[in-house]
């Protein structure tokens, strides 16, 4: 039992009298029973939503961008805001998979699986915008380097949304490698588990053969050490490369540089937030509550009060350099953010990510699951409303009066996005049916230093 | 010409390691080793040379590095060295800060998904690929280690039942 010493004053991650056979059992559990009725009525619903948002994005692309809300002054609105909104929800999952793996937290392995699901699921939403948001979107390819038939025309690399390219393709497809090979001990897990034949073949299909060696192992620890290393950096500027799509223009209330690093907190709090509000759900409706305890839900709390507070320490930064910059311009951008005709977005944004994360400093809201699902709700709408005061209040009124305007989405534009948040809730539901949703393998490395009855063992002996 | 192996499979991963160390200590010849789970100094403790996966991802994201500078040069400084919002395109470094976000974009991206393809193919991971361990519990909570025979039969089972084995099988090794 040496080698598995813990501090005794760490509290268990796996609650319950576990074996290794029963973390197989239930994590198998969803994945091997049949879905029930509340299933299929959430899935219905947001499969029609989805339909309802597809029949959306066709009606834009065969009419055109006029059927959007967007005028001559504000050309994005929300189109950008939600992809910028659903780029940050990703992003919780690799801080999940990979910083926290960097940090040797052991609290991550019962929900990184779901996190990296998150992340995948949201960033393809996040990837249909910059498609479907051009105006002649057949033409989509050209913004990639292929040598062409006109005189090799290539791209200009000066372009941010040129590097957005590079930086969600990388992003999701670096996410979906290391969240697949991370998989393939769990699939392997099914497989072997398999009494349908087909069942077994598709398994033995997703395991890529995976058949758990010393040197699979030995490889498989560093290649995740190796992808969490890279994957780190890759988060991080993923969202500055984002936030560089406002932070390198000339518009006041855009051209910051604190962009890049608010971007990236306030993408790890509405992500986190968006990971809080799935896991409360998962845990209940999977049985899954001797995993995902209390102390994950509270720990992901306390990383939405640190990250709510370096977002709600930028807004300050903000208003002050603007106050302190001496540019009018930039002084009447933030005047008009808090008083001009947006001013209820701003409050709204200010109160769900300012406010809100602060009420985690008590211990007993935070370790309260309905309250830490509430707020993990308003965080999100706060979130979606950051990215909307940002690129809607900044381009209504800027440097000519005589271009000021409004924006009001059209019901187009609303049901895009509601087709996109159908389109992640079928993929995240279709996941958790048939993927191992808790990285079972891994769970199984931590139970002797962290399940509930190793560790009343140890604290017995005395040791 | 076949050989035989002796498959011991074990409960327990503390008991497993302590087996290794012993078979290891009696000299005996480990073919193999199947673990649920990782489990942290089992390939120390089986001698396993370490793994080399992180120098050749380094060496894929210079590949990576070195191909989106040489592309950005040619394309922006050398092919068609235009006048794009007054961007400096007379050289690379004027112009370097705005290529930085790429540079570091197919950096990693190389880096990473050679170093997933080069574990894929050393690991012999493909999608069809059959799964080759022995029994079908080494993926729930079983541990089954693999000793090659070399002399008496009977003194090596004995051997790994001491160790601690729940169960011993001998079977020809293809």
């Amino acid at each position: 039992m040496a080698s598995h010493y813990e501090a005794p004053i760490r509290e268990p991650l796996i609650i319950g009298d576990k074996s290794y056979h029963d973390i197989t059992k239930d994590v198998a559990a969803p994945v091997e029973g049949k879905a029930n009725k509340q299933w299929w009525i959430v899935f219905i619903i947001s499969m029609a939503a989805f339909l309802w948002g597809a029949g959306c994005m066709l009606y834009t692309i065969g009419t055109g961008i006029g059927t959007w809300g967007l005028n001559k002054t504000v050309g994005w609105a929300w189109d950008i805001t939600n992809f910028v909104w659903w780029v940050g929800i990703g992003h919780a999952g690799t801080l999940i998979s990979a910083v926290l793996l960097l940090f040797r937290q052991k609290w991550r392995m019962a929900i990184n699986r779901s996190a990296e699901a998150m992340t995948i699921f949201a960033v393809v939403q996040a990837g249909l915008f910059p498609i479907i948001h051009m105006g002649r979107p057949w033409m989509g390819y050209w913004v990639l380097p292929i040598p062409n038939q006109f005189g090799s025309l290539w791209t200009n690399f000066n372009s941010p949304l040129l590097w957005d390219v590079f930086a969600i393709s990388t992003y999701l497809s670096v996410s979906l490698v290391f969240w697949w090979t991370g998989l393939l001990p769990d699939f392997a897990m099914l497989r072997d588990r398999a009494v349908r034949p087909f069942q077994k073949k598709i398994y033995g299909l997703l395991s890529f053969g995976w058949s758990g060696r010393a040197k699979d192992w030995q490889r498989f620890e560093e290649v995740s050490l190796v992808l969490a290393g890279l994957a780190t950096p890759l988060v991080l500027s993923v969202h500055t490369i984002v936030s560089m799509d406002f932070a390198t223009s000339v518009i006041p209330g855009w051209h910051t540089t604190i962009f890049p690093p608010y971007f990236v907190a306030g993408a790890v709090f509405s992500g986190f937030a968006m990971v809080q509000t799935l896991l409360i759900i998962m845990r209940k409706v999977s049985n899954l509550e001797a995993y995902i305890t209390l102390q994950h839900i509270e720990l992901m709390n306390i990383i939405i009060m640190v990250t709510g507070s370096i977002v709600g320490c930028a807004y300050i930064t903000e208003l002050f350099v603007a106050w302190y910059s001496g540019v009018e311009y930039e002084q009447y951008a933030f005047l008009n953010r808090a008083t001009g005709p947006y001013a209820w977005a701003y409050w709204l944004m200010m109160t769900c990510n300012v406010f809100s994360p602060q009420f985690m400093w008590s211990k007993k809201l935070r370790t309260s699951i309905i309250f830490s699902f509430g707020i993990s709700i308003v965080v999100n709408i706060g979130m979606w409303f950051e990215r909307f005061v940002i690129i809607v209040t900044s381009l209504h009124r800027d440097y000519l009066p005589s271009s000021w305007t409004m924006f009001s989405p059209s019901f187009v534009d609303i049901g895009i996005y509601v087709g996109t948040i159908g389109f992640f809730f079928v993929l995240f539901l279709l996941y958790a049916r048939t993927f191992p949703v808790i990285a079972q393998a891994e769970v199984k490395s931590i139970l002797k230093s962290s399940g509930e009855n190793y560790k009343k063992l140890r604290d017995g002996n005395h040791e | 010409m076949s050989s035989k192996v002796v498959q011991a499979l074990y409960n327990d991963d503390d008991v497993l390691m302590h087996a290794v160390k012993e078979v290891r200590a009696a000299d005996h010849h480990i073919e193999e080793v199947f673990t649920p789970f990782p489990v942290h100094g089992l390939d120390k403790a089986m001698g396993l040379p370490h793994t080399r996966i992180a120098i050749a991802a380094f060496c894929y994201g210079l590949v990576g590095l070195a191909f989106a500078t040489w592309m950005m040069n040619y394309m922006m400084i050398q092919n068609w060295p235009q006048d794009i919002g007054g961007k400096p395109s007379m050289s690379f470094w004027y112009n370097m800060p705005s290529f930085v976000p790429i540079m570091f974009e197919l950096t990693v991206f190389c880096a990473a998904h050679l170093m997933v393809i080069t574990f894929y193919m050393r690991s012999k991971l493909w999608p069809f690929k059959e799964a080759e361990n022995p029994d079908p519990r080494t993926t729930d909570d079983m541990f089954l280690m693999e000793v090659s025979v070399k002399g008496n039969e009977e003194e090596l089972t004995a051997f790994l039942q001491n160790t601690g084995a729940v169960e011993i099988k001998v079977t020809e090794k293809h």
